[in-house]
């Protein structure tokens, strides 16, 4: 009789960091004390701390370990599966507040603030065992949609509940489901938008890893929605745990005919296929994307026509994204009340952060609408370490912006987060301190989309190359005034001239920082500084003689033979051979070497 | 998968066995687990309990866990009963027969068995 459950995180995060070879010496441990019968072992998606992986939970108690290694396993076994004592040394200690160990995951400030709807399978049931979705009330949605409600019903809860789009566009889902119902075709498709490419985003990667089948679920139903039969989802190749844990859902969702013919006996019919990318940032936008399923390469096309009315292959099709998805069947469980009674007037519900940079608590949040970003980062987040101040946090990737220090009681919402400049995006959310240079950011975010850009268009293609250039010119010292004024110039044509999302967007990080930071854009251009210390052309290391001892520790350190002097006497650095890399700095032990 | 009859079946079937991940009983049964407990065969006590409570579908209210030496090792096996709003009942020298008792009256009738609870040893 099992007494015991202990959850594994199998997420991506956790995978790496080893939580595979935990479960393996875990196996071996519980054989070798006879504990097989009485203690169950359990594989699930991210719990969303991924920072602290491997991380495993022991219910019924709740007891939260962290960073637990093979060579911990033994005592955990002894001390706690079989006599009952959590081994405290390995439970996770809060960095914020008073330092008590926490027994429950659920009482940490990571937890207690967040609200989970779109995540709330993942760390709880295993992934591959349809039954345990099931036992979660799974598949439920899809049997009440067929039997009890019309295609019409489906479509006005959906209204109703307030649901928009969560790969960043935020249209509402229910008025583009209208759209694809009222296109009057026999063949129709849904499809899923499974390609996450922003850097530093992996929501959706995580509940396809955690909860495969609520997509699976919430894309039958669309079907029955809008009079569809065939669904494809689109995820890029570079998502192997998720691309397995699909796979493994809708071979057993077929094998218990809720994927298939004759769905409930109702006469539906509903199937999906994977069809997998190679990981093109531009296949993210709706026409790449049902262009690339076509198996063509990856460009978009002008819209209208709209994919509600002429999508994949001609037909009209519905694209949504995976956490969009994940919302649904509870949306139609739990009735549109319940979820329009999350999150502010005009965005509802809840949204999933990636949660990235200089920031205590990396991973995984899911929190309502109209939660302010101090709340994120200060409570949920733990703050920035080492006791740097926050700057600003980078959201919705690179076609996002940034929200400074002074704007971080801004409640997260669609909306306000376009009024200030940014947007929500898929939701990355990278969090910057004083260390970090916004025109270094800029920069790295439009390398990425210069490097992205399919080249259809001119103003994409050739616009953000040029802008990349101004940048680099600025970057490397050499930069002007008016440099400001071109790249103002240019960002105002190229988004007003693209032809797809990714070119209409790609100018918002260099605007928003140039909006909030154009003091920092001046001191590189006037001063031919970097305030924070980032850009190395315009940095020059030096040797403080009333600090340096002469250990000749730099010299020796130094890859370009760059530092000169003899034993106990102050050494020099010669700019012209320096190269900046910073190695002499760590080495000294005397704090004598200066950037500035 | 043709009726809803058969998906209510799996989930009534699996629901008790996911549950425990919720841990959220408002009754805690907690069997001393220590050197001691288990010495005095505190493993058949705790598997008892494991199996009537679900036997008797308690699983949503009751959670059986286990914890350390209690300090009171010449009565072990000791089995303590957290009720919220009640006095705990420590029952002591429990044997598999005797949870299967405190299972029936106690956790499901209300009623805590006195004769093997400590304050009539």
């Amino acid at each position: 009789m099992i007494r015991t459950h202990v959850l594994i995180c199998g997420g991506t995060g956790c995978t790496s960091s080893g939580s595979m070879a935990l479960k393996d010496t875990l196996e071996k441990e519980l054989a070798a004390k006879g504990l097989t019968e009485e203690v169950k072992l359990v594989t699930t998606g991210c719990f969303g701390l991924c920072a602290l992986g491997p991380v495993m939970i022991v219910y019924p108690d709740g007891t939260f370990y962290s960073m637990v290694k093979p060579d911990d396993i033994p005592e955990i076994v002894e001390e706690h599966l079989l006599k009952g004592r959590p081994v405290t040394r390995l439970e996770y200690h809060e960095k914020t507040g008073d330092h008590h160990a926490v027994t429950s995951l659920s009482e940490t400030v990571f937890y207690k603030k967040q609200h989970r709807v779109a995540l709330r399978n993942c760390g709880v049931i295993n992934p591959e065992v349809i039954d345990e979705y099931i036992a979660v009330d799974g598949y439920q949605a899809l049997g009440k949609v067929l039997t009890e409600m019309k295609p019409e019903d489906v479509i006005q809860t959906l209204i109703d509940s307030g649901l928009r789009g969560r790969g960043g566009g935020g249209f509402p889902t229910g008025l583009k489901w209208k759209f694809a119902a009222a296109s009057q075709n026999e063949k129709k498709y849904v499809c899923c938008n499974a390609d996450e490419g922003d850097p530093g985003a992996f929501m959706d990667r995580s509940i396809l890893e955690g909860d495969p089948h609520a997509v699976l679920e919430a894309m039958a139903i669309a079907g029955y929605a809008i009079g569809a039969d065939e669904g494809y989802i689109y995820v890029r190749a570079e998502y192997p745990i998720a691309i397995h844990r699909l796979e493994i859902a809708i071979a057993q969702a077929r094998e218990y005919g809720l994927l298939g013919k004759d769905i409930f006996g109702t006469g539906f019919n509903f199937d999906i296929q994977l069809r997998l990318g190679a990981g093109a940032f531009v296949c993210g936008e709706e026409t790449a994307l049902m262009t690339s399923i076509e198996g063509n390469r990856g460009e978009p096309r002008p819209r209208p026509p709209f994919p509600a009315v002429k999508g994949l292959f001609q037909k009209p099709t519905i694209l949504n994204n995976v956490e969009t998805y994940a919302n649904i069947p509870q949306i139609i469980l739990k009735g549109a009340d319940w979820f329009a009674s999350m999150g502010t007037e005009k965005s509802k519900g809840t949204k999933v952060f990636a949660l990235g940079g200089k920031i205590t608590n990396t991973g995984l949040v899911e929190i309502p609408m109209g939660t302010t970003l101090r709340e994120v980062i200060e409570e949920i987040g733990g703050g920035i370490p080492n006791g740097r101040k926050f700057k600003a946090a980078q959201t919705g990737g690179p076609s996002g912006g940034c929200i400074p220090a002074s704007l971080i009681d801004t409640p997260i919402d669609y909306d306000n987060l376009i009024a200030i400049g940014s947007m929500m995006g898929s939701g990355g959310l990278i969090v910057m301190d004083e260390d970090n240079c916004m025109v270094d950011i800029a920069r790295f975010f439009l390398d990425f989309t210069v490097d992205e850009s399919c080249g259809k268009c001119t103003p994409c293609r050739i616009g953000t190359k040029r802008m990349l250039e101004i940048l680099d010119k600025i970057i490397a010292g050499k930069g002007e005034l008016e440099d400001l004024d071109r790249l103002e110039e240019l960002a105002h044509y190229i988004k007003s001239a693209s032809l797809c999302g990714l070119g209409q967007t790609a100018p918002n990080p260099v605007l928003s920082t140039l909006r909030y930071f154009r003091d920092e854009y001046v001191a590189h251009v006037v001063d031919k500084k970097c305030p924070a210390g980032v850009c190395k052309h315009l940095l020059t290391y030096t040797i403080d003689p009333e600090k340096c001892k002469g250990c000749t520790a730099c010299a020796r350190v130094c890859p370009a033979g760059a530092i000169s002097g003899s034993v106990k006497t102050p050494h020099v650095i010669d700019a012209k051979k320096c190269l900046k890399c910073g190695a002499c700095m760590t080495k000294c032990k005397f704090g004598a070497i200066e950037k500035k | 998968m043709k009726s809803l009859a058969e998906l209510a079946a799996i989930r009534d079937r699996m629901k008790d066995k996911v549950s425990i991940r919720e841990g959220s009983g408002n009754i805690r049964v907690v069997v001393g687990m220590a050197t001691c407990g288990i010495a005095a065969g505190a493993r058949p006590v705790l598997s008892a309990f494991v199996e009537e409570v679900a036997k008797e579908g308690l699983s949503d209210k009751v959670t059986v866990t286990q914890t350390g030496c209690i300090g009171i090792c010449q009565y072990e096996p000791v089995v303590e009963i957290f009720e919220d709003g009640k006095d705990k009942v420590t029952y002591v020298k429990m044997t598999a027969d005797k949870a299967k008792r405190v299972v029936a009256e106690h956790l499901k009738g209300g009623k805590p068995v006195e004769e093997y609870a400590i304050g009539n040893k």
